[in-house]
Formats: C-alpha cells, sequence, structure tokens
C-alpha cells in the first residue's frame, strides 16, 4: 500500500509556548479562584499552531488505512461502507449537544429515535424487546450474563455457573463469562465445523447457565441443527446466547429469535454501517425474549400508549420516556443511557434500507464471500468446502509446508497491494487460518481485483518465497519487532527534565 | 457471480431449515431516499427542544467550546473508517495518535501510563476497581458517596458480577468525603481500594488528604482517583499528586459531543507497577526490521482474543475516535488554551454562585469547587426546576433524584459558554419564584 510517508514527529516535540490559538478569550489567573495548593504546579503540554496541528493529524490520516482508502476483507469485523448521511444526522445540533439529563418532554424526538430503531430490531431478530445502552460488543456479552445471572437468581437456580463456548467462538465469549464469575466448558467444533447435538446433550446440566453461539459460526457456517441445539439446552434449564458479530449474514432472511436464543447482541459498528472508527466507539444493544424483559439494565425507553408493539411503529405522535424504575434490573451498564450518536446512525441506516433493503443487504454479503472462495479454492486450501455465508475461511498450512510462507505473510503482501489484510490466525481450529470478509457494499469489479491479487500472492509464494516473506516493502514500515514492544514497553512521551 | 459459485439465486445461499424460518413478518422503519431521511430526522431534531433552553447541566456531561478544527480533521475518511489497528504497517498514523492520547492522558493525570481508552467514566471506574481487586486479591471496595451516583450504579452493578462487596464512605458537611470513620475501616484490610472523586459530584474538590492518603497505603489499600470533568486536570492538582494509584475519568470536556449521553471517552492512568492489570489496547513504540520508529499494540497477552477467560478485562472495541477526537483538542488548545478555558470556568461559576445567592439560593457546601456547586432552593429541587423550565431555563440537576436527603437541592454548572445574561435570567427567574414562594407562605 503506497501511502504519504512524511516524517511526524510526535505533536510534543513540535510546539512551543506562545503559539496558543485563541478559541476563548483570554482567562484570568487561576489563583485569582483557588489557593496555590489546589491547583497544579505546571501544565507540560505543547501550544501548536492551528495550521500545524491540521497538518500534524492530516500526515496521520495519511498513513491509516480506512475502508474509505482502500478494499478491507477482515473476517468478523464486517468493514462495509459507512454512509456519511449517518454521520449528518448525528451531528444535527438539537441531537447532537442534548444533555441526558434534559426532561424527558424535551428530548421527545431524540427517545423517538430510540425507540424507533428498538422497534426495528427487535422484529428483525425476533427478539421480544433491546437495550440500547452497552457501548460494545464485549459490553453487551456482559450485559447479557448479568441479566441470566440475575434470572436464575430470581429462580433459585444459583448453582448454574458454566457457561459453554464452541471452540470457535470470539475470545469476548469466555473473557465476559469470567466477568461475571461463571466458568467456561469449552466445546470442540466436529468434522463440519460445526457444534453437535451429541456433544452438547453431554455438556449441558443441572449447571449450565448459558451457551453463547454465533450463527453463522466464526467459520462462516451456518448451524443447521440450531433447533435441536437450543432444545438441548432449554431441556436442562439453560439459556441460549446469540453473539451477533456475524448478524450480516442473515440479517432479514432469518432470525435468532425463531432459532431459539433468549438473549443476543448486536454489533451496530459492524452490521449497521456505524464507521468502526479505528476501535471504537461502538455500540451492542443488547435483545431478549419477553420472560428476560424485567431484567435489561435501566434505563429503557417507554412509550406509554403502545407498550406491547412486536414490529416498528412511526414515533409520530406518541410520547416516550426514559424508565429507570425497575425492581428487577441488573443495574445500569454505563455513565449514561446508550452511545446515542451510533442509534440515530443505526435508525437512518435502517431507513436507507427498509426491510426488504436489510434483506438484500445480507444476501449479497453473502454472494459476495462465496464468490471469492469460489475463485480462489482451487489455489488455497478451503477447509470446510460448502456454501458459506457472509464469511469463509481458508488455511495457509498446506502453503507453509511447500513454501514456507504463512498467513501472516499472505496478510503482508496483501497491503503492498493495496488491501487490508483478512482476519488471520482466528478462529483458532484452524491452523493458519485467513478468514475473509467481503461485505456486500463491494463491487464485483472490486472483488475480481482483490481475487487476481490473491491468487498472484499464491503464485509468487511458489515461485519465490522469499519475496512474500519480506513483505510489506510498500508500506511506511516495515515489519515491526512487537517483541521489543512488550519487553521494553515505551507506552509515553516523557518531557525532557 | 452465481455461475461461478455453482449457485441458483441468492435465496438459496441464505436458506435455512424449515424449523427455525422468519414466522412473522418483517417490520422496520420503511425505506427512504436519502433526501427523505434527512426530512425524517429534522423532524426528530424539531421534537428535541432540549438545545434552545440556557442550561446550568453538568454532572458528568459538558458543555464546551470544540474548534472546528476537532471535526475537520477527525471525521477524515482514512480515520473514520478504519478498524483497530491490528495491522500496524498501514495503521502507523492512527497508532501515533494513540501514542499521542496516552501521553496526554498521562501527562494530565501525573501517571506513568495510560490506555488506549474504555468506554467511559463509570465503566472506567468499575474496570479500575477490577485492577485493584486483582492487585489486591481482596474482594470488597470502599467508595465515597460524594463519587458519581451513575457510576457507583456501575460499580456495583459490575460487583454484582464478580460477587465483590461495595460500601460507602459518607460526605461532610462541607461537601467532600468525610474521612473520619476510614480508619475503623480500613483496619481488617478487606478494601482493595478507597475510591474517591475530584472535583467530586458535588463540584468539591475533594483530593485526599495527605496524612488519609498515607494511611490507606498503609493497609496495603490502593486508592481510586476518578475524574469526572477533565477540564479540571488543567487546573487542579494532579490525581498522583494526592497520592492516587490508578486514576480513572471521563474525558467527554475534550471536544467530544456530548450527544445525549454518548459516545463519550473514558480513560484510565496508573503507575508501572499496575501497567499489566490495565484493560484494553495499549500502543507501545517499537522500531520496524530496519530500525525505523514504528508503533504497534503491544502488551496483548493481558487481551480477550489471547487470553480468553484469563484476559485482564473482556474489553474489545473501545472509543478510539472519541479519544482521537480529545487528542486533536488538547493539541489545538494547547497548555495555553486548556488554562484559560478551565479560568473561565472558575470565573463563570463563581459569578453564577454569587448571582444565585443574591436570588436567595445559597451554597449548600462550603469546599472549593471547580465549575460546578450545590444550592438549595426555596422548596422542592423538582418544584423550582419546572418553574425555570416554564423560563425556558434549564436550572440544573435535581440533587433528590440520587440523594434524598438534598431533596432541596440542586446541582448547577457554569463553564466558558455560560454567558452573563443567562446567569442574569436565572438568577431574576429564581428570585421571582422565590418571592411567589414567600408570599404563599
Amino acid at each position: 500500500m503506497p501511502q504519504l510517508a512524511f516524517d511526524t514527529p510526535l505533536i510534543f516535540e513540535s510546539g512551543q509556548t506562545g503559539r496558543a490559538n485563541r478559541y476563548v478569550p483570554e482567562g484570568p489567573a487561576l489563583d485569582a479562584f483557588l489557593p496555590a495548593s489546589a491547583l497544579r504546579d505546571e501544565l507540560p503540554l505543547p501550544d501548536n499552531s492551528e495550521l500545524d496541528v491540521n497538518r500534524h493529524f492530516t500526515r496521520l490520516s495519511q498513513k491509516t488505512l480506512g475502508i474509505d482508502v482502500a478494499f478491507y476483507p477482515l473476517g468478523s469485523c464486517t468493514m462495509k461502507y459507512n454512509p456519511r448521511i449517518n454521520d449528518a444526522m448525528a451531528n444535527l445540533p438539537p441531537l447532537r449537544d442534548l444533555h441526558p439529563f434534559v426532561p424527558d418532554e424535551l428530548a421527545q424526538g431524540a427517545l423517538g429515535i430510540m425507540w424507533e430503531l428498538e422497534r426495528s430490531l427487535a422484529s428483525l431478530f425476533g427478539m421480544a424487546a433491546f437495550s440500547l445502552n452497552p457501548a460494545a460488543g464485549a459490553h453487551a456479552e456482559l450485559t447479557a450474563l448479568l441479566i441470566a445471572k440475575a434470572y436464575f437468581r430470581k429462580r433459585g437456580e444459583t448453582q448454574r455457573q458454566v457457561v459453554i463456548v464452541p471452540d470457535s467462538a470470539h475470545g469476548t465469549n469466555p473473557a465476559s463469562a469470567a466477568m461475571v464469575g461463571y466458568h467456561v466448558v469449552s466445546l470442540k467444533s466436529d468434522a463440519r465445523g460445526r457444534v453437535s447435538v451429541d456433544l452438547i446433550k453431554e455438556a449441558v446440566g443441572n449447571d449450565t447457565a448459558v451457551c453463547m453461539m454465533t450463527n453463522p459460526n466464526t467459520l462462516g457456517l451456518f448451524e443447521d441443527q440450531i433447533k435441536e441445539i437450543a432444545d438441548a439446552v432449554h431441556a436442562a434449564g439453560g439459556l441460549m446466547y446469540y453473539d451477533g458479530a456475524n448478524a450480516n449474514a442473515l440479517m432479514g432472511n432469518s432470525r435468532p429469535g425463531d432459532m431459539g436464543f433468549d438473549l443476543m447482541h448486536l454489533n451496530l459498528h459492524k452490521t449497521f454501517s456505524i464507521p468502526h472508527g479505528g476501535g471504537g466507539a461502538g455500540a451492542g444493544p443488547v435483545g431478549v425474549a419477553k420472560h428476560l424483559i424485567p431484567f435489561l439494565p435501566t434505563p429503557v425507553v417507554r412509550c406509554d400508549e403502545r407498550d406491547d408493539a412486536t414490529g416498528w411503529e412511526s414515533s409520530d405522535g406518541k410520547t416516550f420516556r426514559l424508565d429507570f424504575d425497575r425492581p428487577d434490573a441488573i443495574g445500569t451498564m454505563r455513565s449514561f443511557w446508550s452511545n446515542y450518536a451510533h442509534m440515530v446512525r443505526a435508525l437512518a441506516y435502517v431507513y436507507a434500507n427498509g426491510a426488504e433493503g436489510l434483506a438484500m443487504v445480507s444476501k449479497l454479503a453473502v454472494l459476495n464471500a462465496n464468490y471469492i472462495r469460489a475463485s480462489i479454492k482451487d489455489v488455497i486450501e478451503t477447509p470446510y468446502d460448502e456454501t458459506c455465508r457472509h464469511e469463509f475461511v481458508a488455511s495457509a498450512q498446506q502453503l507453509k509446508r511447500d513454501t514456507g510462507v504463512r498467513a501472516l505473510d499472505i496478510a503482508k503482501a496483501l497491503l503492498d497491494r493495496g488491501y487490508h489484510a483478512p482476519t488471520i490466525y482466528f478462529p483458532l481450529l484452524v491452523p493458519e487460518c485467513l478468514m475473509i470478509e467481503p461485505t456486500e457494499t463491494e463491487s464485483k469489479e472490486t472483488l475480481d481485483a482483490f481475487i487476481t491479487a490473491f491468487r498472484e500472492i499464491i503464485a509468487q509464494a511458489k515461485d519465490d518465497p522469499e519475496s512474500v516473506l519480506a513483505a510489506p516493502v510498500n508500506t511506511v514500515v516495515g515489519r515491526i519487532d512487537e517483541t521489543r514492544a512488550a519487553r521494553q514497553p515505551d507506552l509515553r512521551w516523557h518531557p525532557a527534565s | 457471480m452465481l455461475q461461478t459459485i455453482g449457485a441458483s439465486s441468492l435465496d438459496e445461499l441464505v436458506r435455512v431449515p424449515d424449523a427455525v424460518r422468519v414466522r412473522n413478518p418483517i417490520v422496520t422503519a420503511p425505506h427512504l431516499a436519502e433526501s427523505e431521511i434527512a426530512a425524517r430526522f429534522a423532524e426528530f431534531a424539531a421534537r428535541t427542544t432540549g438545545t434552545s433552553y440556557a442550561s446550568f447541566l453538568g454532572a458528568g456531561a459538558y458543555r464546551h467550546y470544540v474548534p472546528p478544527i476537532v471535526g475537520a480533521l477527525a471525521m477524515r475518511g482514512e480515520f473514520l473508517t478504519a478498524y483497530t489497528p491490528y495491522q500496524p504497517e498501514v495503521s502507523q498514523g492512527y497508532l501515533q495518535a494513540i501514542y499521542e492520547w496516552q501521553t496526554y492522558i498521562a501527562l494530565l493525570t501525573g501517571l506513568d501510563v495510560a490506555n488506549a481508552s474504555v468506554y467511559d467514566g463509570a465503566t472506567a471506574l468499575a474496570e479500575g476497581a477490577i485492577m485493584a481487586v486483582n492487585a489486591t486479591g481482596r474482594k470488597a471496595l470502599l467508595v465515597s458517596r460524594a463519587v458519581h451516583p451513575n457510576y457507583r450504579a456501575v460499580l456495583r452493578t459490575y460487583a454484582d458480577g464478580l460477587e465483590l462487596d461495595v460500601d460507602e464512605l459518607p460526605y461532610g458537611e462541607d461537601g467532600t468525603t468525610d474521612t473520619a470513620t476510614l480508619a475503623a475501616a480500613l483496619a481488617d484490610q478487606r478494601y482493595a481500594a478507597v475510591i474517591v472523586q475530584s472535583p467530586n459530584f458535588f463540584g468539591a474538590i475533594d483530593a485526599l488528604a495527605p496524612a488519609d492518603a498515607a494511611a490507606i497505603k498503609a493497609t496495603g489499600t490502593l486508592v481510586i482517583g476518578v475524574v469526572a470533568e477533565a477540564l479540571s486536570l488543567a487546573a487542579l492538582a494532579t490525581p498522583a499528586s494526592w497520592g492516587v494509584d490508578i486514576c480513572v475519568g471521563e474525558g467527554q470536556s475534550f471536544g467530544v459531543a456530548i450527544a445525549y449521553g454518548g459516545p463519550h471517552v473514558g480513560f484510565i492512568a496508573t503507575t508501572t507497577e499496575h501497567l499489566r492489570r490495565i484493560p484494553g489496547r495499549l500502543v507501545g513504540k517499537s522500531v520496524d526490521k530496519d530500525g525505523k520508529p514504528a508503533y504497534v499494540l503491544t502488551l496483548q497477552a493481558r487481551e480477550q482474543h489471547i487470553r480468553r477467560e484469563k484476559a485482564t478485562s473482556n474489553i474489545c472495541t473501545n472509543q478510539a475516535h472519541c479519544a482521537l477526537c480529545a487528542t486533536i483538542y488538547l493539541a489545538a488548545m494547547g497548555q495555553t488554551g486548556l488554562r484559560d478555558v478551565a479560568a473561565h470556568n472558575l470565573a463563570r461559576s463563581r459569578s453564577l454562585a454569587a448571582a444565585l445567592g443574591a436570588a436567595g439560593a445559597s451554597a449548600r457546601f462550603s469546599a472549593p469547587y471547580f465549575n460546578e456547586f450545590v444550592v438549595r432552593v426555596p422548596g422542592r429541587a423538582a418544584d423550582v426546576l419546572a418553574q425555570l423550565q416554564t423560563k425556558k431555563i434549564l436550572g440544573g440537576l435535581d440533587l433528590g433524584r440520587f440523594y434524598p436527603e438534598l431533596a432541596d437541592c440542586v446541582l448547577v454548572t457554569a463553564t466558558e459558554l455560560t454567558t452573563e445574561a443567562e446567569i442574569a435570567a436565572f438568577a431574576a427567574a429564581l428570585k421571582e419564584i422565590t418571592a411567589h414562594a414567600a408570599a404563599r407562605v
């Protein structure tokens, strides 16, 4: 990836006192208001002119790869195009500048947005209700497991302490389970890359709290026995949790609620076109079946005219309030009600597509993934050789044996050719794994160019493996010494003393 | 494309077993063209009238001036549409920006290191408390009642999951944490940390006295300092200077939109001793294979994607873009701009206190404050605020909502954006309400 490679000294190395910008009028001395003992001695931050700040961050942006710059087939992350209308709506000043403690009657439009989104999500995924509280996917998993814990406590079933996760699960699943004090039982995938009903039946029991699954799973395969799995977990008294990281594969075509899931989350920053922003902010609404509604965190948006809606309705003419008075709720998960600006973006995306459009989104996502899979499977192993959903995994294990070129090297060679790399070395059960998710927003021309690049790299690995091992060479830096970064942590700049 | 795949239709690709097919119709907000979406959201905006009121609300979300350069740079598509920088060779720019954010937070708090961000101030507190639990092996926390009620609520939610005890320290007559019972509470060494906020929820500067900090540390207990108004860091003695081991807080004041509560940006800073207990992403500086300086995500052995159930936290996605906004804001303001903003906050809040005092609403607490404080109003705070609202004034937060004993008290805030005209209008309206109340008696 050729990127503009200006040197960018740290912002702390460039400024000097006296170059301040006059954003606010000059202020009085601080010690006019507080005793010196309450004040800090010095504030060692640089003053930079706005031009220098502008150029600094513009240059940093030019050394950053986003979807706007290149195709980003990062599996499990759903790097689809982020329409700018979403941001424009979130930046409408009455919404952008609204204080979370304004009385409900002054926030009716803002609450209407939340309610319309919540109703749309409930219908799309077959859940009774959603909480918009959680800030991201992992935060949502924690929320959902706390809901499960509260539910079992209420039922007097506190012996339920085990969370079952397949070995293909995201790392957040077991980490979230640990944060509610649950024990994790990992379930081996079967030869078809799926959770086996027999193994589930052996694993469940009186101590089962929750079975956490994603469907399609992280191999991009639909768990076709999901109904039987859910029945087995339910028969043992456990709850089914749907990790929504892969919801882009089924949105509008099938629903976790119909599969027997009691709890789920969505990553709005994946499925609903919210920009990832370099690692957040995200948003992770949690959906629940009817019997779990009382446990949702506070606050929830209530419409007093319409409590039992099953699908979306217009918010026009209705009144809304934030409901904090919920005795069985697990508590609250964050400072304020939601990552609200993202609720605006997500609803704008729902309006841009409608129910039929959203169903077409997932169809095209699946089409694009299968098209790449079918177009490269003759040059790289695809361990589960069947129709995939929105993503698929390939393995460089044989290539590594033959040439010494690993998944990591293919990833770096793709960077040289102007693509972001796929997710690599995940899921853990596939050796030398490359996980490819193109999303629905890419054109056939883009996919074809990627396929050509990918095939060229495999050919190059066979002809001249050394050149692939040397990649990347077109980027602003080459491969980085990660061991040194971890052994001698340098995590900040220090002022000269 | 279907031919290449060997499928006959799109529907075939997304087919599921009959047992799990969609049973009832899916109904969502309808499809609109982009021009119609803009019109639809203009309606939502028109029904959202809160920002047209003169507002004295703060309480963890603050209205500050944001230079347009912040949005202009942060909204560049390269930043906006990037993923977490897992491929460092094509992410040097964003990684450097996060390294700069970590540096800004370390410099502002006076501590050694800071992480790449967490969700918000409240979850930062919960994660910081877990760090202390892991560092000490103790399963209880002692938190001041003057810590933001929402932060304490989130702490309790997380503590419930991990089966930790959370006890509270009272606040005293001056509005700061009452440490009279501290020695007794520390005696059996069961607390992982003592948690105080400064400025606290009442706006009062609540830095621990050196003797209290020493007493806490002497029992092997950590001090967690909470900062809900990050701007205060530009003026007040650093958390490190009053003995904080783990500083957690909310960075929204640094150029991040209030946006009805989020996304904001939480931070965690600590000493080198606790570095490996920090949750979430950390960016480190290293070199590439040719010895050229390069940035990379580091110490990932703490994180969920490596350690799974043994990770320091489950956090994955954090608030990178909000942290970027804050970094640009801090770079643009510089020390001079930040000090000026802080000075205006100190000045306007004192001007507000004088005006409200003259109008009959006197300060409830005596401790020095930063940009917000508590006043006692005639009658129930909720009633007074409702009357102010009829005059297009949001007169602050009804403290009765969180502290039953303060049902006649309002938390009011003034920032550099609060005008003298708004202050005068607030005082005049309050005077009128007070006069009415007096006439009724």
